[in-house]
């Protein structure tokens, strides 16, 4: 027996250049323009879980993403990394979707590629970091889901039993194939892909998908199929005080504890 | 008379407790429904609630639907989301609120798939708008750099669901007089519906003191890179008494652990004192802690986004002023 593994994965921009990312103020879109992407971080922990499961019990691993033209970059680094198959479902009437608009075409394209035991996910992204689209997938494809997975303990190949994080502690979940599980980073530590792999990688071939190929409902994508909507963009206005010290450090943290004192903070 | 379709929050208990965001929902639900003039109802699930379901309404509730099964004492990810669907399928909540626990989130979007609406994640603000004499509820969240702030609606689907974080809003007063009543509803579970099942829910304490709730909170961020390093931070902290906490560049440096991130992603604080070292003040992360009593940021850069939102603001070379501070702190505290 070998499973069928799905890993879906996001290309982001990178967190150390958000301070960068603006927003259109008339047109209410985020300007990421010139910022570099990156795999979601969460997701190259799904990816990772979903090429040890294949080493474990054989079968196949398959990256799916959506977004522009540009995301095949990420589905090049997971091929680099030793999954089989990729999958860009690339389309302009999938713009401007929200959590559940985007869950939909991700479910029509998995249904698509046949069949499958295991979907992978990261808990979140950085970008959005709602953890919204995993659960909505889930159950749009009418499996089960557990989110925030720290540890997967296989039974055998079809049953497992998965540790997901709470506040504080943790729950154990049993549940059998097939299903959607969200990873977090405890769960592993991921691989970096080799220079065989890099080379391999470009003889894999990426799969486009665009929404007729894949039979989505219509009125469930885009902009058009999101239930929410972005209303206004407005500045938030502190009622802070905004005292500045600034001047020789040590005279600076002596006005500053001063007034720490006078405000009655220490 | 109250008409219209009621404003919901789903209040979560964890062995037979309330999960505090749970209540601060309640406080928020509760300035909604009266602008809506509408009913403030409740979803309690679990087993042997009616103790959790008389506080509900003594924080506001106008009905506490309660559904009570032994197998439903612990979360279960799919029928709670079936049984949730099913109750909004038939009572038409205008709005749903949902506290962002790790539970609420699991829930939350599973049971927004399922009657095909909307769902706003980490809300910082909730309220009502009109729109051509139509009241819509205004969700706001936080946006990308800079310190914008969105305004998410959910025009045409119902309910209009939204998750806030725990500590983002202020717990409303008990008030033991209020009257409510209770609905029992027994839906028809059978144990084949249970496809994920918990089988155990443990709790550990916390190590030292938790971030959320400490008296003062001292975080650190990328700036503390080319300063050398997380050190002073900690410094700072134990000579305030204080707890630590971080950004998610600290996170990524494994600084601080998941738990002690503070932020949109992380967690909402508000102690007395929040003091922010190196970090340039991303909405994002300030988020976090704008509900503090007194906010003292401490960056480099004169014009980082961060002193727009705290009362002091001391600026200087991170390497110079942390080990000053400590001095002069260790005199007065």
């Amino acid at each position: 027996m070998s499973l069928d593994i799905v890993v879906c994965i996001k290309q982001v921009p990178d967190p150390e250049y958000f301070s960068r990312i603006t927003i259109d103020p008339v047109k209410q879109t985020i300007r990421r323009d010139g910022i570099p992407t990156i795999i979601n971080p969460l997701d190259k922990h799904a990816l990772e879980e979903g090429l040890k499961i294949k080493e474990k019990f054989s079968g196949k691993v398959t990256a799916v993403t959506m977004g522009p033209p540009s995301a095949r970059e990420v589905l090049e680094e997971a091929l680099a990394l030793g999954i089989d198959d990729a999958v860009l479902l690339c389309d302009r009437a999938f713009a401007g979707a929200d959590t559940l608009a985007t869950a939909y075409p991700l479910a029509s394209g998995i249904k698509k590629l046949g069949n499958f035991d295991l979907i992978l996910c990261g808990n979140e992204t950085v970008d959005g970091a709602t953890g919204q689209v995993g659960p909505q997938l889930a159950e749009l494809l009418g499996i089960p889901h557990v989110t925030f997975v720290n540890e997967i303990e296989w039974t055998n190949e079809r049953d497992l039993i998965v540790k997901s994080t709470l506040e504080r502690g943790y729950m154990k979940l049993q549940v059998t194939l097939p299903v959607l599980l969200s990873v977090v980073k405890e769960i592993n530590e991921p691989r970096l892909p080799t220079v065989l792999g890099i080379m391999e990688a470009t003889e894999k071939e990426i799969k486009f998908f665009n929404a007729k190929d894949i039979d989505v409902r219509e009125g469930t994508i885009g902009l058009a199929g999101s239930p929410t909507r972005v209303a206004d963009v407005f500045e938030h206005k502190s009622k802070r005080k905004g005292e500045i010290i600034e001047g020789l450090p040590e005279d600076a943290v002596k006005r500053a504890v001063k007034r720490l004192r006078e405000l009655k903070a220490i | 008379m109250k008409r219209g379709n009621p404003v919901w929050v789903w209040t979560e208990q964890r062995n037979n407790r309330l999960m505090e965001v749970g209540v601060e929902l309640l406080g928020k639900g509760l300035e909604l429904s009266e602008r809506l003039n509408v009913k403030l109802e409740t979803i309690l699930i679990g087993n042997q609630t009616r103790k959790l379901a008389d506080e509900l309404m003594a924080y506001g509730a106008d009905t506490v639907y309660m559904i009570e099964d032994p197998r439903l004492q612990t979360y279960q990810s799919d029928v709670y989301a079936n049984v949730l669907a099913d109750l909004i399928r038939e009572h038409s909540p205008e709005i749903l609120l949902i506290g962002a626990t790790n539970i609420g989130m699991d829930l939350a979007p599973r049971v927004a798939a399922k009657v095909e609406t909307g769902l706003t994640a980490h809300c910082v603000d909730l309220c009502i708008d009109e729109d051509n004499g139509i009241p819509y509820l205004a969700q706001v969240v936080p946006g990308w750099g800079g310190n914008l702030m969105v305004k998410i609606v959910c025009p045409e689907k119902r309910p209009q669901m939204a998750t806030v974080r725990p500590g983002v809003l202020e717990k409303p007063a008990r008030n033991e007089a209020r009257k409510g009543e209770i609905i029992k509803v027994t839906p028809d579970i059978k144990d084949g519906d249970f496809k994920v099942k918990t089988i155990e829910m443990v709790e550990e304490k916390a190590v030292g003191i938790p971030i959320e709730e400490a008296d003062t909170v001292v975080a650190g961020g990328w700036g503390l890179f080319s300063a050398g390093g997380f050190k002073p931070v900690e410094e700072l902290a134990e000579v305030l008494g204080a707890a630590v906490g971080g950004t998610r560049p600290a996170v990524d440096k494994e600084w601080i652990s998941d738990d002690q991130m503070i932020g949109q992603s992380g967690k909402t604080i508000n102690p007395k004192l929040f003091i922010s070292v190196g970090a340039s003040g991303a909405m994002h992360f300030t988020t976090g802690f704008l509900r503090s009593k007194v906010i003292m940021a401490i960056d480099q850069n004169p014009d980082a986004p961060i002193f727009k939102v705290s009362d002091i603001g001391l600026v200087g070379d991170l390497r110079e002023i942390l080990p000053y501070l400590i001095e002069e702190l260790k005199k007065v505290v």
